[in-house]
C-alpha cells in the first residue's frame, strides 16, 4: 500500500556515498537550470508545494527509481504544467523545437521577474495557520500513528505519514501549532490546518532489529495521523 | 521500424533487442512527450515557457546565483558558532530558532519554520527526509546528493549508526541517536558539540570549524588547527 517515494526503512539500497566537502552545489549545469525552472514556474501560482511533491510521488515507480533527483523534478513539472492547463500536450511535444512565436499567455502577467527573485525567495511559504480548535494532545502524551499510512481523504493520495511509523506508539515532544494539512492541500481540497506535533518513537517500536535500544526517530505528524495510546 | 516496436520485442531481421533504457517512457504521463535526455528536457521546458512569456531566463540566473553563491552552510555555521559562544543566544535558539535565525537574516523558502537540536554527550541528532529532500535551505543551502539519495533516505531511520560509520563517525553505545525525519515544513538544524581546544577562538574562527555535515548530524566539526 505504501507508495514508491516512502523509503524510510527500506532494505537493499546499499552504502551512502558521502561525497566530498568541495563538491559543487550543482553537479551539472542542467541541475541548476532544473531547480530554477521549477521554482520560477511554481511562482505562477498554479499549484502548491504539496501538489508538486505529490506530482513527483506519482511518477511510475520504475521512473521514480531510475530518474535522477532533478529528472524527477522535471518530469513532475511537465506533468503539472499540463494538468493545470498552463501548457498543452501539443506545447510539450513541440517544446524541443525552438521556432515560431507564441501569443502572450494569459498567465504571463504572473511571470517571476529577475528583480523580484530575492523578495519571493525570502518570503517563502509559511505553513502555519490559526488553529481552528485547541490541540487534542499535549507534550508528553503517548500516541499511536494511524494505520494504514494512507491518505484518508483521497485514495492513493498524498500523505506525510511514512509507512514505517504506521501503528507505532510514541510520545509527543513538541507542539508546533497548526499547519496546512498536505493530505488535503495537495489535492485542491483546501488547507484544512491541523495541530502539528513532533512525536518521538523508540527505535524498538519501529524496527525488528534496532541498532541500539537508546535510539529514537522523531516525525512531525498532523493530529489526524494520531490517536491516543 | 524500431520506433514501432514495443519495449522488449526483438527484431530478428536486424538482430537487435530494444531494452528498457533508464529514460525510456512507456506511460501516458505528459512528461514522456519531452526529449528524454535531461539537459535537453530542461532546455525544452525553459524554451517553451520563455516563449510564452511565463518565465524570465534572467530570473532563472538570479535563482541559480542565489543558491550557488550566496546561500549555503556558512549561514548555519555562523548560527552554531554564536550558540557556542553566547549562552543567552543558545537558549533563545533552542527555544525559538525561527525567530532567532530570522534576526540574523536567515529566513525564506524551505526555512519558514526552524528548530535547532543540540548534540550532547548523551544524545546525537541526525536529520533526514525519508519522503523527499526537505532541508533548511536558508541555513545550509541546497542539499548535497547524498542527502537526497535512496540509500540515505531509506537507511538513516533504521540503521543510523551504520550510516554514520560510512561518514567516518563512530558514537559510543551510551550516546543515544535521535533521527529527525522532516515530514512536515519544520526544518532542523543540528548544533554539534563544540570541539575541545577551541577556548581561545572567536566566533569567526569557530564558524570555520563547523562543517555542513556536522549541522545535518552526519559529521562532526573540524578540530582546531
Amino acid at each position: 500500500m505504501s507508495r514508491i517515494h516512502d523509503m524510510g526503512g527500506r532494505f537493499g539500497h546499499g552504502p551512502v556515498d558521502p561525497g566530498r566537502p568541495d563538491d559543487p552545489v550543482f553537479a551539472a549545469d542542467w541541475h541548476a537550470r532544473a531547480l530554477a525552472v521549477t521554482l520560477a514556474a511554481g511562482a505562477l501560482g498554479q499549484w502548491t508545494l504539496d501538489a508538486s511533491r505529490h506530482a513527483r510521488e506519482r511518477l511510475a515507480p520504475r521512473d521514480y527509481l531510475t530518474f535522477s533527483y532533478y529528472e524527477k523534478w522535471l518530469a513532475a513539472l511537465a506533468d503539472l504544467l499540463v494538468e493545470t492547463g498552463v501548457l498543452t500536450q501539443e506545447d510539450l511535444a513541440a517544446a524541443g523545437r525552438n521556432s515560431g512565436t507564441d501569443a502572450p499567455h494569459p498567465l504571463s502577467a504572473k511571470k517571476l521577474k529577475a528583480e523580484d527573485v530575492a523578495r519571493v525567495l525570502a518570503r517563502g511559504g509559511p505553513a502555519d495557520r490559526p488553529c481552528p480548535a485547541e490541540p487534542a494532545f499535549t507534550t508528553g502524551q503517548k500516541v499511536r500513528a494511524r494505520r494504514p499510512a494512507e491518505n484518508h481523504l483521497v485514495a492513493g493520495g498524498h500523505t506525510r505519514l511514512p509507512d514505517y511509523a504506521a501503528g507505532a506508539t510514541g510520545r509527543i515532544i513538541r507542539v508546533h501549532g497548526c499547519h496546512v494539512l498536505p493530505d488535503s492541500n495537495a489535492h485542491g481540497l483546501g488547507e484544512a490546518p491541523e495541530p502539528l506535533y513532533t512525536v518521538a518513537f523508540p527505535a524498538s517500536r519501529l524496527w525488528a532489529h534496532p541498532e541500539n535500544p537508546r535510539d529514537a526517530v522523531t516525525l512531525d505528524l498532523w493530529q489526524s495521523y494520531l490517536e491516543p495510546a | 521500424m524500431p520506433g514501432r516496436l514495443r519495449r522488449g520485442w526483438t527484431c530478428a531481421h536486424l538482430r537487435i533487442t530494444l531494452r528498457p533504457m533508464p529514460h525510456d517512457h512507456h506511460d501516458d504521463h505528459p512528461h514522456a512527450l519531452l526529449p528524454p535526455e535531461p539537459a535537453l528536457r530542461v532546455k525544452a521546458l525553459e524554451t517553451i515557457l520563455a516563449r510564452k512569456g511565463l518565465i524570465d531566463p534572467a530570473a532563472l540566473d538570479e535563482i541559480i546565483d542565489t543558491y550557488q553563491n550566496r546561500i549555503g552552510p556558512k549561514n548555519g555555521a555562523m548560527v552554531v558558532a554564536r550558540a557556542w559562544t553566547d549562552p543567552e543566544f543558545r537558549a533563545r535558539l533552542l527555544e525559538n530558532a525561527t525567530a532567532v535565525v530570522a534576526d540574523l537574516g536567515f529566513f525564506g523558502r524551505q526555512g519558514e519554520h526552524v528548530v535547532a537540536v543540540e548534540n550532547t554527550p548523551e544524545v546525537h541528532n541526525m536529520v533526514v527526509c525519508t519522503l523527499c529532500s526537505c532541508y533548511p535551505w536558508p541555513l545550509l543551502g541546497i542539499p548535497p546528493a547524498w542527502y537526497k539519495s535512496d540509500a540515505y533516505r531509506s537507511r538513516a531511520v533504521r540503521e543510523p549508526r551504520k550510516v554514520l560509520a560510512e561518514f567516518g563517525v563512530t558514537l559510543p553505545p551510551e550516546t543515544a541517536v535521535r533521527v529527525w525525519d522532516s515530514t512536515a515544513e519544520v526544518r532542523y538544524l543540528v548544533i554539534p558539540m563544540r570541539p575541545d581546544g577551541t577556548e581561545g577562538l572567536d566566533v569567526e574562527q569557530l564558524a570555520a570549524l563547523v562543517t555542513r555535515d556536522s549541522m545535518v548530524g552526519t559529521g562532526l566539526p573540524k578540530a582546531p588547527a
